[in-house]
């Protein structure tokens, strides 16, 4: 059964800019120079079936980060059609629902909210996020006196027992201290024996080949290669050492080439 | 597109709780501060109004102030409900939750304000010796359809604050305006007569006659009054509403 179905989506950013003022709306008007927007993804197709583990990789700006608000359901696309069945517990930006006012407790439970869990839901299981996160000697400090990583912690602790079918990770472990990376990693795999799918969007190599058993590389906003990570990441790794030899290659000649293979293995 | 699965009962009470905590946990003297600004504003215009200009309303402080905390409601909750979404960005930006409960949540968040001002009013009603009737049971009703009003405007100014961020600017000027199209410092009775049906029609100059109808002559508001707030609020709402799911669809691309 196909958890994530991706079909033919584009996405247009009108603006590369998005904040404006009153003064950007004038200009436009007066100038009548309409700005043709910045393709973040163009014609991206794929599909995500139950349990499997996918990495998304690419350069930056290669339309990742886009690639996983459509499919949060907090874009949506302006050409092709996302599909989602089930609950993702996405852990992008983990701490970024935090407020540095609130305590760790409040920010908790607001976290929960978010994420879906009932009150009696968050209630039972405040106990057990604190413990995997271990910090309960600080859960009642507002969260500015917490280190980046301590945050992450939390972050990471209340998005884990959401009960997810499918979890996103964003490149969000980096701030953690590596015993506690280890039980992150042990709890993805943990999820993962329980038939959870994964999402994983991460510049660091060897944590895709551990984490993932297929690969989708993005440049540009097109997917360059879709096959078994071991197959995506030779030629990715060989294309991020020397990205300006390859960059010409990938638009002209190799594309087509390795867009064929791309779906000769699917 | 994927829904959004929990408890949104759960999550409006949070956000409203953490509005509230957020305001309060880094002032010293917390909920005073809600009470010290209506105070300041009510000796002031009492001095004025009954020392230099004088005038013939009667219990001229008890009238002031009930003014001056609905229309400083109005006024607070608008500001904070049209930044709202711009200030909860983080949020948007990573949970698909149904986007309207973050400006209805800031609406929502500041009655409690309401609530403590009110409780101020009331002890200067009793040392007045107005009294307490049971028409005060209206005065919850005209609040939720203020509250009705404010969430439809809201929708509107919140959405559009998105993509031009002056609209909060632009809501400050409206509130200084505001002041003078309300009978805070002025009565009903001095408005021009060919303008009083048109007067009514503003829903916080409505809510201030009608608090004034309750709390100082105890007596319950007109029925034409009651009517024309509650068409002017729910067809704002309905306005709102459309404008904000029209502009929803975009937000991720602009905040």
């Amino acid at each position: 059964m196909n958890i994530i179905a991706v079909q033919g989506v584009s996405k247009v950013f009108r603006q590369k800019k998005g904040r404006r003022l009153l003064r950007d709306h004038v200009r436009d008007i007066v100038s009548r120079n309409q700005p043709d927007g910045f393709h973040a993804l163009r014609n991206v197709s794929f599909t995500v079936s139950q349990g499997e583990s996918v990495a998304l990789v690419g350069a930056n700006g290669a339309g990742k980060s886009t690639m996983l608000a459509l499919i949060c359901g907090l874009a949506t696309p302006d050409e092709g059609t996302v599909e989602v069945h089930g609950p993702l517990a996405a852990l992008l930006e983990l701490s970024s629902g935090f407020h540095p006012d609130l305590t760790g407790r409040e920010n908790v439970m607001l976290n929960a909210a978010f994420l879906g869990l009932h009150k009696r839901q968050a209630l039972e299981k405040f106990a057990s996020i604190v413990e995997f996160s271990e910090i309960e000697s600080f859960i009642d400090q507002p969260l500015r006196t917490y280190s980046a990583g301590m945050a992450m912690r939390l972050g990471f602790s209340v998005a884990v027992h959401c009960d997810p079918a499918l979890i996103i990770i964003d490149e969000v472990l980096g701030v953690g201290d590596s015993a506690f990376q280890q039980k992150c990693m042990e709890r993805i795999h943990e999820l993962r024996r329980d038939g959870k799918s994964l999402l994983c969007v991460s510049h660091s190599i060897p944590l895709v080949r551990e984490l993932c058993s297929r690969a989708i590389w993005l440049h540009e906003g097109s997917v360059v290669m879709d096959g078994a990570v071991d197959e995506v990441m030779g030629p990715y790794e060989e294309f991020m050492l020397n990205p300006h030899g390859l960059r010409g290659g990938l638009r002209g000649a190799a594309l087509p080439k390795l867009g064929a293979r791309a779906s000769s293995t699917d | 597109m994927i829904t959004w699965k929990g408890d949104y009962a759960y999550l409006l009470w949070e956000l409203i709780t953490k509005d509230f905590r957020i305001r309060y946990r880094n002032m010293s003297l917390g909920v005073f501060w809600s009470l010290l600004n209506p105070l300041v504003l009510m000796a002031v215009y009492t001095y004025i109004f009954t020392k230099i200009f004088v005038n013939p309303i009667p219990h001229f402080n008890v009238y002031v102030l009930s003014g001056l905390i609905t229309f400083s409601f109005f006024t607070t909750s608008l500001v904070t409900v049209t930044t709202s979404l711009v200030d909860n960005a983080a949020i948007i930006k990573r949970v698909p939750i149904r986007r309207e409960i973050i400006p209805i949540a800031s609406v929502l968040a500041s009655i409690i304000h309401l609530v403590i001002q009110f409780l101020l009013l009331t002890c200067f009603v009793l040392a007045a010796g107005l009294g307490m009737t049971l028409n005060w049971l209206w005065l919850p009703f005209v609040w939720l359809l203020e509250v009705v009003f404010l969430i439809g405007i809201g929708m509107a100014t919140s959405a559009l604050n998105v993509f031009i961020r002056d609209v909060r600017y632009v809501v400050e000027s409206a509130n200084v305006v505001m002041f003078w199209l309300v009978p805070i410092i002025y009565t009903f009775a001095q408005v021009p007569a060919e303008a009083k049906d048109l007067y009514q029609y503003n829903p916080v100059a409505a809510l201030i006659l009608a608090t004034h109808n309750i709390v100082l002559e105890g007596r319950a508001p007109s029925m034409v009054l009651v009517s024309k707030l509650a068409v002017v609020s729910f067809a704002t709402l309905l306005v709102g509403w459309g404008i904000f799911k029209r502009a929803e669809k975009r937000f991720y691309d602009f905040l």
